[in-house]
């Protein structure tokens, strides 16, 4: 079997080395995407994010690839969004106030709380809704410091505990969003890309 | 609920894994890839990668070892050693890092941590720091591997270095370092209990003992070099030594995943 293409959306600086070589790993043949046409036609479409909520967001604004990310996720053609990827879901973020998401989710970004380590960085165990088809439980890597906390209505979710509760993941048929880094969370996290890889189109 | 990371590190030079024998210098121990996913199976929850170059040539092989490492690996790699520069940072963040350790060029010029977090973010912006007991009581930064003392206290470089972008410390107890007589437990608590950031103790490991000493000491994870790397402790040794201790740590047969 041949390796299913990923187009990825350029979001701000995000490295995108991990993300390639653990999609890679997973079964998928990633590349950059071209333009806004590029991402509405792509099979399996996937948006990285490390860095701050509102630089991630400009690019995806200037080269009008959030009209497109919003169709596919509305149409729930297989998306896969990661770290500051699920928060641009969302419609805004304590981070960068005043900036504005995809406003997919209805949903503004917050902080952790001042009780715990911030960053969050490490391993931490994710416990997924039995109904859920990609997420399973088990011990995931994040990298951190705003994340959300509530689960909006349609959506199946992972959930973890940082200085209370918040969202680790959250699905809706092939549309995937990880507040961790599956690409870094070792044989759990692959069999999670492989699971979303294998979403057909 | 956050587990601990355990953390082995690997001393690169000019592409290889060495080690330091006293009195000795560096030989070699092994391949930076076989040796990385060696240590992913044992169960390690991140690796350090430092290059430890002496030369430009060594620091360019250092680039080529990071993006084979990458390529293989499954958890996170931080790399350290040499990092003077943005540019520097984001060279190996290309190469496949995940985040980048500043240590002797943040003492020179802070602003470097600044920069690196504002362009990549302070999840991956790491600082290094190497502290030295003083003979007045408290801690004293030192730089160039130990070779000069700043007069810097540690803890409060530690806390401006937060305040400046830093996310996370490496915080090497020069005393310790080498000597195989566990971590400086207090500086752990001081410097752990003065900034918001996760913490890694490093430096002095010689028994599983010592990194549960470390935990309880206030740090968020444990880094150590030749207890694995000589073959006296597997990262699964240490893990269930934190388990037995009440810590909460991640073992691989508890995620079967689907």
């Amino acid at each position: 079997m041949s390796a299913t293409e990923i187009v990825v959306c350029r979001t701000g600086t995000a490295n995108l080395a991990s993300v390639f070589a653990g999609l890679t790993r997973a079964g998928g043949a990633p590349r950059m995407a071209r333009d806004a046409d590029d991402v509405a036609s792509a099979g399996h479409v996937m948006l990285p994010g490390v860095g701050a909520f509102g630089a991630s967001m400009e690019p995806l604004r200037t080269g009008g690839f959030d009209a497109a990310l919003t169709a596919r996720i509305g149409a729930g053609k297989p998306t896969l969004a990661i770290c500051v990827g699920l928060q641009l879901l969302c419609r805004d973020s304590e981070e960068t106030p005043g900036a504005k998401g995809l406003g997919v989710l209805p949903l503004t970004v917050r902080r952790f709380a001042e009780t715990v380590r911030v960053p969050q960085l490490g391993w931490n165990r994710i416990d997924a809704d039995a109904a859920c088809r990609l997420l399973a439980s088990g011990h995931v890597y994040f990298a951190n410091s705003y994340r959300v906390c509530e689960v909006p209505e349609g959506w199946l979710a992972a959930r973890a505990d940082h200085g209370g509760e918040f969202v680790a993941g959250l699905e809706r048929g092939a549309v995937l969003a990880c507040q961790f880094h599956p690409e870094l969370s070792g044989p759990f996290g692959r069999k999670l890309l492989e699971r979303w890889i294998a979403t057909p189109c | 609920m956050l587990t601990v990371r355990v953390i082995p590190c690997l001393d690169v030079d000019a592409g290889r894994v060495v080690k330091g024998v006293k009195f000795q210098g560096l030989r070699d121990a092994g391949d930076p890839v076989e040796l990385s996913l060696n240590y992913e199976a044992q169960g390690a929850d991140e690796l350090v990668l430092l290059d430890v170059s002496a030369t430009p040539e060594g620091r360019g092989n250092a680039l080529a070892t990071v993006a084979a490492v990458r390529a293989r690996l499954g958890i996170p790699l931080t790399v350290g050693g040499g990092v003077r520069k943005t540019e520097d940072a984001g060279a190996l963040l290309e190469a496949g890092a995940d985040k980048v350790g500043a240590n002797t060029a943040a003492v020179e010029r802070p602003a470097l941590l600044t920069d690196i977090a504002t362009r990549f973010g302070s999840q991956c912006a790491v600082v290094a720091i190497d502290a030295a007991r003083r003979q007045t009581g408290g801690w004293e930064v030192v730089v160039k591997s130990g070779k000069e003392r700043t007069g810097l206290d540690a803890v409060e470089w530690a806390r401006e270095a937060t305040e400046r972008g830093a996310g996370e410390i490496l915080l090497t107890s020069w005393d310790r370092d080498g000597t195989r007589a566990g971590y400086d437990t207090e500086l752990l608590h001081a410097i752990s209990s003065a900034v918001g950031v996760p913490v890694i103790a490093s430096g002095g490991a010689a028994h599983p003992d010592h990194l549960v000493e470390a935990i309880k000491a206030g740090a968020d994870a444990v880094l150590a070099a030749s207890i694995f790397h000589d073959g006296d402790f597997t990262v699964g040794d240490i893990k269930r030594a934190m388990v037995a201790a009440g810590i909460p740590t991640r073992m691989d047969d508890e995620d079967p995943g689907r």
